[in-house]
């Protein structure tokens, strides 16, 4: 019978019901990092269990490092308590750990793909929800939380039940200064923050076969932000041309025969999708978020809504995001005077960003009155982007260059916005406080958006800011 | 190995107005650089509770009618956001055994199961009810019958949901599953040499 390649991939790593009807899956590779596994290693230590498959185990330290220092011990107690704690552990377990000084650290959902790890037809988890990002490679990728770290670190499995699959094709060609942050904002918007709750959306059609892996990873990353714990692309020639001779990849013989196994867990063409979803990419324009959750979002050119437009169950909604943001209902958003710009995050700051966005801010400058960092999503990026001279145009067009790291997507490190200062932002939630200051505001964009308010200092039309022959 | 079996909650319940309730809401990441989870309950809502100074806000929270509550009573896509662990964590230790919303985000439910804390759906209509009855009675009993899937205040009675996995395991006492986990643990090493790429870090 022809099947998804969620159910493939579920089906060859099904290990048993268990009492309450749940399914007992495999987790082929377990990701860890310094917020959601000390208490885990805790429980483990507690049951007197061992790591079950520690090869196929990976750490690093993302979310507590500081970008502007590197030097230990860290100025913030605590967070040189959580480093040192996910050293001990992974020493003691025999965790391999992309430390800060092995040149490979980074968010755990740049590492993984870099390095090779995340491999079509497996099943991951890790403690961090945009762990769909390792969908892009035709992947179930989980989000999960602690206890269950701790199921995986001591059993290599957790309790789970089956998701149903929601097909979500985007055909036709997006339009010049669309990106792939557009697409998933767009998909958000369209479906809800919750719409999808219960499935995983498998993402396909033309815009995603076009798609590079990085963009792949941009759009599956969120899919969390929709509900949806997992969202994935089938692998294909564009997944196997980026993953060859990654460190962490088969070799030889081994790669040919890999390629062949992974390339057979791609959907098959006539199986049976619980929903589709046909959107045509000329429907979308650059995409930015007015309110407090990232479904609460428009184009670059309509305006902030009025609560008398939307219906009575979301009115509540709306009215609390307005005056969070300090908007008005009918106010355009373009214009909004910024205060900070960050590029960044495991949503957006992989080499390509950097890259796209050094193309239009060589020779421009920050305006002076707002802060702009650029956070590449791991060392290996960063140097990479280094050896090209993007740091330099960066720096010179004002941007602050800073260390790997998740920074002020969550700002669990010293990167936090200041009372109620507006962030043209690269990453993904625009909760409240979600950028360390509970009343601090949060625009969502791609990263040639951010870079185009960082200029003008205000939200912009990137097409209208950078003059260039393939835009407007 | 079975745990205690959870088949109904009682007491009392406090209204979380709003949709949406997103983890960062539930427990500022701020307050998670810590390497236990004693003492999150200190913090559980705190940008929600608490002005920057430190001074209260005005939020049923905060509201000394509703102190003793043990029960949240909230909206839609409750939970929603990250995948931390750290929120459910934080209600239960702040001295909450259960949430009732309109429907919960999924990561957040799983977790907050696998806590033995029971999450339980209703329609918006009756969340509505039941906050317009906490506020007229704040000492209000609420029983939430897990195994029956029935919510009972004030001499009403009406049907809730759960998923029937997640039920199950409340009842039954295998909320926590690393006892039925461990003892697959042959069948999982049949399954792993069945995939290549387990033999080894590549």
């Amino acid at each position: 019978m022809a099947k998804s390649l969620f159910e493939k991939v579920w089906d060859a790593h099904a290990v048993r019901e268990l009492p309450n009807g749940q399914t007992q899956l495999l987790i082929g590779t377990h990701l860890i990092h310094e917020v959601t596994s000390p208490q885990a290693f805790g429980m483990l230590r507690e049951l007197r269990l061992p790591v079950r498959f520690p090869h196929r185990t990976f750490a690093t330290v993302d979310h507590i490092v500081p970008t502007n220092e590197s030097s230990e011990p860290y100025s913030d107690a605590l967070a040189d308590a959580m480093i040192k704690e996910l050293r001990r552990n992974c020493e003691e377990y025999g965790v391999t750990f992309f430390d800060t000084k092995t040149g490979r650290q980074g968010i755990v959902h740049v590492v993984g793909p870099e390095q090779g790890i995340t491999q079509p037809g497996t099943t991951i988890a890790c403690g961090d929800s945009h762990t769909s990002t390792h969908g892009a490679f035709g992947a179930i990728a989980l989000g999960i939380g602690t206890s269950q770290v701790r199921d995986v670190l001591a059993t290599q499995t957790m309790a789970l039940n089956k998701l149903k699959v929601r097909r979500i094709n985007v055909d036709g060609e997006l339009n010049p200064g669309v990106y792939a942050k557009d697409v998933i904002l767009y998909i958000i918007r369209k479906l809800g923050v919750n719409g999808g709750t219960g499935y995983a959306y498998e993402y396909g059609g033309e815009v995603f076969d076009r798609f590079s892996m990085e963009e792949r990873m941009t759009v599956c990353n969120m899919s969390i932000e929709g509900g949806a714990r997992v969202g994935y692309v089938n692998p294909d020639e564009t997944t196997f041309e980026y993953l060859k001779g990654r460190r962490y990849c088969p070799r030889g013989a081994e790669w040919e025969a890999a390629v062949e196994r992974w390339r057979s867990f791609a959907s098959d063409p006539d199986c049976r999708y619980d929903d589709v979803v046909n959107i045509r990419a000329e429907e979308i324009a650059p995409t930015v978020t007015w309110g407090i959750n990232p479904g609460q979002a428009i184009f670059i050119d309509q305006n902030v809504p009025r609560p008398d437009d939307v219906s009575e169950n979301e009115r509540e909604g709306v009215i609390e995001a307005l005056e969070h943001m300090q908007f008005a209902g009918g106010d355009p958003i373009k214009g909004k005077k910024i205060d900070v710009a960050f590029l960044g995050s495991c949503t957006n700051a992989r080499l390509s960003d950097l890259q796209e966005v050094a193309r239009y801010i060589e020779g421009r400058k920050v305006a002076p009155h707002v802060k702009a960092i650029v956070v590449p999503g791991s060392q290996v990026v960063s140097q990479i982007a280094v050896e090209l001279g993007l740091d330099r145009i960066f720096k010179e067009a004002g941007f602050e260059w800073r260390g790997a790291g998740c920074s002020m997507c969550l700002a669990m490190n010293p990167d936090k916005l200041i009372g109620d200062q507006l962030c043209a932002s690269s990453s993904n939630r625009n909760f409240k406080g979600r950028q360390g200051s509970p009343t601090g505001r949060t625009i969502l964009m791609s990263p040639v958006m951010v870079a185009a308010a960082a200029i003008t200092g205000e939200i912009s039309d990137a097409r209208e800011v950078f003059l260039d022959p393939v835009a407007a | 190995m079975a745990l205690e079996p959870i088949t109904e909650i009682i007491g009392r319940g406090v209204p979380v107005p709003g949709d949406d309730i997103d983890t960062d809401r539930i427990i500022p990441a701020r307050y998670m650089k810590c390497v236990t989870f004693d003492g999150l309950g200190e913090y559980l809502f705190y940008d929600v509770r608490k002005n920057e100074d430190g001074t209260e806000k005005q939020h049923p929270l905060n509201d000394p009618r509703f102190k003793q509550a043990t029960i949240l009573v909230c909206g839609s896509n409750f939970g929603c956001g990250s995948s931390r662990e750290h929120a459910p964590q934080a209600i239960y230790h702040a001295g909450y055994r259960a949430v009732i919303a309109e429907g919960f985000a999924e990561i957040f439910f799983g977790n907050a199961t696998q806590l033995g804390m029971p999450c339980v759906a209703v329609p918006r209509a009756l969340r509505r009810r039941l906050v317009e009855r906490i506020e007229s009675e704040p000492e209000m009993e609420i029983a939430i019958d897990v195994a029956g899937l029935k919510l009972r205040f004030g001499g009403e009675e009406h049907d809730c949901e759960m998923r029937p996995g997640a039920q199950s395991s409340l009842v039954a006492g295998h909320w926590d599953p690393i006892a039925d986990l461990l003892e697959g643990a042959n069948a999982v090493d049949a399954v792993a040499e069945r995939l290549p790429y387990m033999s080894s870090n590549r």
